[in-house]
C-alpha cells in the first residue's frame, strides 16, 4: 500500500490560504494553542479580529460558511469601521467558546437566517473598538491628541505632523490597550463599504479547489469508517457477523455503536467495500409499519377534527355560516432530505484528555455539549475546527449531533483519529427530514366575493420537540414552526382561525431551509389564488387590497408584479402565477411564467422575485441567495419526496432524489426594495413563494389545481 | 501497481485496481479538490479530464488510467488563470463550493471543444452537474463569460 499524503494541520493552514490576488483568505480553523498566531506575529485587538505585522486582518467569524457568503458579509460590517485595506482581510472560523454565541439565540450556532440581522451591531462594534485602540496606540507614539488623528485603508495620519504608521506596525501596541466600551458607530449614510457590491472572499479557493471542507480533512494516523445503519429508524443489531467485512484488505475493524456497525478502515473505500460484507439481522423496531399512503389518509382524516388552536381573530365559525359561498381545500407535502452536496462526514480525535473534532457543522455548542457527554469529558476539553460546510439547509443544525456524537463513538471504538463519511444513500435515508404536512382550508366569501373568513388546519410533526429551543418553541401545545406564515398571516381577514395537529411519528424530522414556511408558502399561497378565483378577483389585485395595512409586502408585491409586466398578453400555453411570502423578517413576492405540455411536463420560463430586507450589506450576496432560495423551491417544487414503505425509504441516490439541472433552471430576475431598516434575514426568505407562484402559474396556464408537492406530470396531463 | 499522471506528473498507486480514482485521487495522494457526491456518476462533483475528456471519477476504476494523463481542478491552471476560474471570479459564482470543482472541469472540457457555446450546448454539457445551492444561473453566465474572454486572449 502506498502512503496517503497526510496534509499537516499547520500545511492546511497554508494551502487554505493560497489565494491569488493578493488576497489571503485563511478558511481553515486555528491552531490549538495560537501557536501559528504567534510566529506571524499576530495580535488579537478582541475576539473577533487579529492584525498581524504583515498588516494582514484575521476577521473571526462566529457563525459558518455555507453558501451563504457570511465569510464577507461579517467582514463587511467589521471593516466599514476598522477601515483596514479591504484586499488584506481574510476571515477564520471561530473556535467553540461563549464569546462567539449567537447574540439573540445563545449558543453557537448559524440558522434561521439570521446571521446578518442578530451581527449587524456586534461586528460594527469590534471594529470600530478595534479602530479607536489602533489610534490610540498611535496617538500615544506621536504625544498627540487621538482625536487629532484619522485613519484611511489601514494607516494612522496625523496630518498636522504629517506622520504615518500603518495598522500592522501599530497592532503590538494597540493590543495592549484597554477597548473603550462605547465607541460611537457610523451612521449608515456613511457607509462606504456595506451596501456596496463585493466580491466574494471564498470564490478563490472555491475556483481551484482549495477551499476545505469537512470530508477534506486529513489528520495524521486518521483512519475511515463507514457506518451500517438500521433500514428502519429506531432499529437495533439483532446479530451481527463481521467475518467476510473483516477480510477485505484495509478493512481494520468492525464495531457495534449505537447507531448501528462501524467498518473502520484504512481508507473510504475498503470501509464502503467492507460494509457490504457485513451480515447484520436487524431488530426493526415498533416503525416498521409506517408508510406514507397510510400516513397521507390519516393526516387528511385528522384535519376534519379541530386541533390546537394556533391563532383565532372574530368569529370563524359564525362568519362561515353567513358566507355567501364557501372554498375547501386540502395541500400535501412530502418529506423532504436537505441533500447537500457534502455528505454528512466528522473527523474526530479523542483522547484521554481531550477531544478535538473537524466537521462542518453549524450548531457548535450543541454539538460540544453532546460530543463531551459521549467522550465522558467537560465540554471544555471538547474542541470543534469548523470547515466549510458543503451545504447545510438546517441538516448541519442537529439537535442531536446526530453525525458528530456518531463519530465520537466511533472513534471511541477505533482507538485512533477517524473520519466518518457518510454515502449519498446514507444522507437520504438518513432521517432529519422536513416534515411531512396536509393543511386543510375553509374559507367564506361575502356577496362582493371577498374573503370574510379563513380557517386553516394544519397536521404534521413537531421540529422543536426535544431541541433546545423548545422552551421558546413550544408554546401552549403549538411548536410555532409549525404555524409560521399561517398563523402570522398578513393579510386582513376579519375571521381568521388557525389550528394544529401534531402527530408523534417514529421519523426523525428537522429544520429545512425555511423551516415551517416551506409548507404553509405554498399552501396559504396557492389557497388564496383559489380564493381569489372563487371571488372573481384578480388574484394580484386582491392581494394587494389585503395588504392594505401592510405597506412593506404591498410596495415588494407591487415591485414584483410591475417588473413582470402582471396582466399583460403572455404567448399561447404559458401562464402567470403571483405569490407572496413573509418570513424571517423579510418580505418577498415572486412572480413566476410557466407552461405545462401535452405530457404534464412543467417548464418554468421565468421568474421575477421583489423582496425587502431592510438594509443590505452585500447586494450580490442577496441576489444570489434569492436565486438559489428560488431553485431549491422549484426542487421541492417539481422534484422530490422521501417515501416510507414498509418502515423503510423508498429513496436512496440522486436518480431517485432528483435534483433541478441547469436545463431546467428558469431566467431569474430579483429586485431589492432599498430600505434603511435593519437587516432582516435573507438565506430563507426566496424558498417559500416559488412554490405557490409555480402552482398558480400552471392554474393561469391549464385550469388544474396543483394541491400536492412535487408536483407530478399525472396529476397535469 | 497502476501508474498514471496527474497534473502532468507520474504517479503510482498500490491499491485495488477496482478503487474508484476519485478515491485513489482523495485518500491515496491527499488531493482532495475532486469531490464525492453520489458515487453513482449522477452529481458530477467529482468530474477530472482523463487525457482531455471529462470523467466522472467516481465510477472509473483506477485500472482504467492505467498509463493516462488525469487533470484534476488542482492542475487547470497554475493560478487561477484559466478564463472559467477568472470569470467564476468575476461573477461570484459558487455559494458552498463543494460541487463547483466539477463544474468548471466540465465547463472546461466544453469549452476545449466548443469555444462558443450557445445556451444549449451548456445545457447538454452541464447537465450532468447539479448543484444545490441552484447557482446554474451565474454557471451559465460565467461558461458565457470565460468563452468571450478566450477569445478576446486567442484575438490578441
Amino acid at each position: 500500500m502506498s502512503a496517503p499524503t497526510i496534509v499537516g494541520r499547520r500545511e492546511f493552514i497554508r494551502t487554505g490560504a493560497a489565494i491569488g490576488g493578493g488576497l489571503l483568505v485563511s478558511l481553515y480553523a486555528p491552531l490549538p494553542g495560537g501557536a501559528l498566531a504567534a510566529e506571524e506575529k499576530d495580535f488579537a485587538l478582541n475576539a473577533f479580529v487579529r492584525i498581524g505585522t504583515d498588516e494582514s486582518v484575521t476577521v473571526i467569524s462566529a457563525h459558518s460558511e455555507m453558501g451563504q457568503g457570511i465569510y464577507t458579509s461579517l467582514p463587511m460590517l467589521l471593516n466599514e469601521e476598522l477601515q483596514a485595506d479591504w484586499s488584506k482581510i481574510r476571515v477564520e472560523a471561530a473556535p467553540v467558546d461563549k464569546v462567539y454565541n449567537h447574540p439573540v439565540f445563545g449558543v453557537q450556532m448559524t440558522g434561521g437566517s439570521t446571521t446578518s440581522p442578530a451581527e449587524w451591531e456586534r461586528y460594527r462594534k469590534m471594529g470600530a473598538t478595534a479602530r479607536v485602540m489602533l489610534v490610540q496606540a498611535a496617538a500615544a507614539k506621536w504625544g498627540v491628541e487621538p482625536a487629532s488623528c484619522k485613519v484611511e485603508k489601514g494607516v494612522v495620519i496625523h496630518a498636522a505632523t504629517n506622520k504615518r504608521a500603518t495598522y500592522g506596525s501599530l497592532a503590538d501596541a494597540a493590543a495592549k490597550l484597554t477597548p473603550s466600551a462605547n465607541v460611537p458607530l457610523k451612521n449608515p449614510k456613511d457607509f462606504t463599504l456595506v451596501g456596496k457590491p463585493t466580491r466574494r472572499l471564498d470564490t478563490p479557493s472555491k475556483a481551484n479547489g482549495t477551499a476545505q471542507f469537512g470530508l477534506d480533512v486529513i489528520i495524521p494516523g486518521m483512519l475511515t469508517a463507514v457506518v451500517a445503519r438500521p433500514p428502519v429508524f429506531g432499529g437495533k443489531v439483532a446479530k451481527l457477523d463481521a467475518s467476510a467485512a473483516m477480510k477485505v484488505p484495509g478493512v481494520k475493524a468492525v464495531e457495534q455503536v449505537p447507531s448501528g456497525v462501524a467498518v473502520i478502515a484504512e481508507r473510504f473505500w475498503p470501509a464502503k467495500l467492507g460494509r457490504e460484507k457485513l451480515v447484520i439481522e436487524w431488530d426493526l423496531g415498533p416503525n416498521v409499519g409506517l408508510s406514507t399512503e397510510k400516513m397521507l389518509h390519516d393526516f387528511a382524516e385528522t384535519a376534519l377534527k379541530p386541533g390546537a388552536i394556533a391563532k383565532k381573530t372574530g368569529d370563524p365559525e359564525a362568519a362561515l355560516k353567513t358566507a355567501a359561498k364557501t372554498v375547501t381545500a386540502e395541500y400535501d407535502v412530502p418529506y423532504l432530505a436537505h441533500a447537500m452536496m457534502e455528505p454528512l462526514n466528522c473527523v474526530v480525535d479523542l483522547r484521554a484528555d481531550s477531544c478535538e473534532i473537524w466537521t462542518g457543522t453549524q450548531f457548535e455548542t450543541v454539538d460540544r455539549a453532546n460530543a463531551a457527554q459521549v467522550a465522558g469529558l467537560p465540554p471544555e476539553k471538547v474542541q470543534i475546527h469548523t470547515t466549510l460546510l458543503g451545504g447545510g439547509f438546517g441538516r448541519r443544525a442537529n439537535p442531536a449531533s446526530d453525525f458528530v456524537v456518531e463519530a465520537v463513538h466511533v472513534a471511541k471504538a477505533a482507538k485512533a483519529p477517524v473520519k466518518v463519511v457518510w454515502t449519498r444513500e446514507d444522507d437520504l435515508r438518513g432521517g432529519w427530514y422536513r416534515p411531512m404536512w396536509h393543511d386543510r382550508f375553509v374559507a367564506g366569501l361575502d356577496a362582493n366575493g371577498e374573503p370574510l373568513v379563513w380557517t386553516h388546519t394544519i397536521v404534521g410533526q413537531s421540529i422543536m420537540q426535544g431541541t433546545p429551543f423548545e422552551a421558546f418553541g413550544i408554546k401552549d401545545g403549538i411548536d410555532s414552526a409549525s404555524v409560521e406564515g399561517a398563523a402570522d398571516l398578513l393579510y386582513g381577514m376579519p375571521n381568521l382561525q388557525v389550528d394544529l395537529h401534531t402527530p408523534k411519528i417514529g421519523v426523525p424530522v428537522q429544520w429545512w431551509r425555511s423551516v415551517g414556511h416551506s409548507h404553509t408558502g405554498f399552501s396559504v399561497e396557492a389557497f388564496f389564488d383559489e380564493v381569489a378565483h372563487a371571488g372573481g378577483k384578480d388574484p394580484y389585485e386582491l392581494r394587494r387590497k389585503l395588504l392594505a395595512n401592510q405597506p412593506r409586502m404591498r410596495a415588494v408585491l407591487e415591485l414584483a408584479a410591475q417588473k413582470a409586466n402582471w396582466g399583460s398578453k403572455l404567448p399561447p400555453g404559458v401562464g402567470r402565477g403571483i405569490a407572496t411570502h413573509f418570513s424571517f423578517d423579510s418580505y418577498v413576492a415572486q412572480v413566476v411564467e410557466a407552461s405545462v405540455d401535452k405530457n404534464g411536463a412543467v417548464r418554468v420560463h421565468r421568474v421575477v422575485c421583489a423582496l425587502d430586507c431592510g438594509l443590505v450589506i452585500n447586494p450580490d450576496t442577496v441576489r444570489a441567495q434569492m436565486e438559489g432560495g428560488i431553485i431549491f423551491g422549484l426542487t421541492a417544487a417539481l422534484k422530490t419526496e422521501i417515501t416510507l414503505k414498509d418502515g423503510r425509504v423508498e429513496q436512496g441516490n440522486f436518480h431517485d432524489y432528483q435534483m433541478l439541472r441547469i436545463f431546467e433552471s428558469p431566467e431569474i430576475e430579483v429586485h431589492i426594495v432599498p430600505s434603511g431598516e435593519n437587516p432582516t434575514g435573507v438565506g430563507e426568505p426566496g424558498v417559500p413563494p416559488v412554490a405557490p407562484a409555480l402552482a398558480n402559474a400552471i392554474f393561469a396556464a391549464t385550469g388544474k389545481r396543483v394541491r400536492r408537492l412535487p408536483i407530478r406530470a399525472s396529476d397535469l396531463a | 501497481m497502476t501508474s498514471f499522471h496527474v497534473n502532468g506528473k507520474p504517479v503510482q498507486v498500490d491499491v485495488d485496481p477496482s478503487t474508484p480514482l476519485l478515491w485513489v485521487l482523495r485518500d491515496s495522494l491527499g488531493m482532495t479538490g475532486t469531490k464525492f457526491g453520489c458515487g453513482m456518476a449522477l452529481c458530477g462533483a467529482c468530474t477530472v479530464h482523463l487525457d482531455g475528456k471529462a470523467i466522472r471519477s467516481c465510477v472509473a476504476p483506477v485500472s482504467r488510467v492505467e498509463g493516462k494523463r488525469v487533470t484534476t481542478i488542482e492542475g487547470l491552471s497554475g493560478n487561477l488563470t484559466h478564463p472559467l476560474q477568472r470569470a467564476w471570479i468575476e461573477l461570484d459564482v459558487p455559494q458552498c463550493g463543494y460541487c463547483q470543482s466539477g463544474q468548471i472541469m466540465s465547463a472546461a472540457v466544453l469549452l476545449a471543444e466548443n469555444p462558443k457555446p450557445t445556451d444549449k450546448d451548456i445545457d447538454e454539457a452541464m447537465g450532468g452537474n447539479i448543484c444545490r445551492c441552484g447557482t446554474y444561473p451565474r454557471i451559465r453566465k460565467a461558461i458565457h463569460k470565460a468563452a468571450e474572454m478566450a477569445n478576446e486572449g486567442r484575438a490578441k
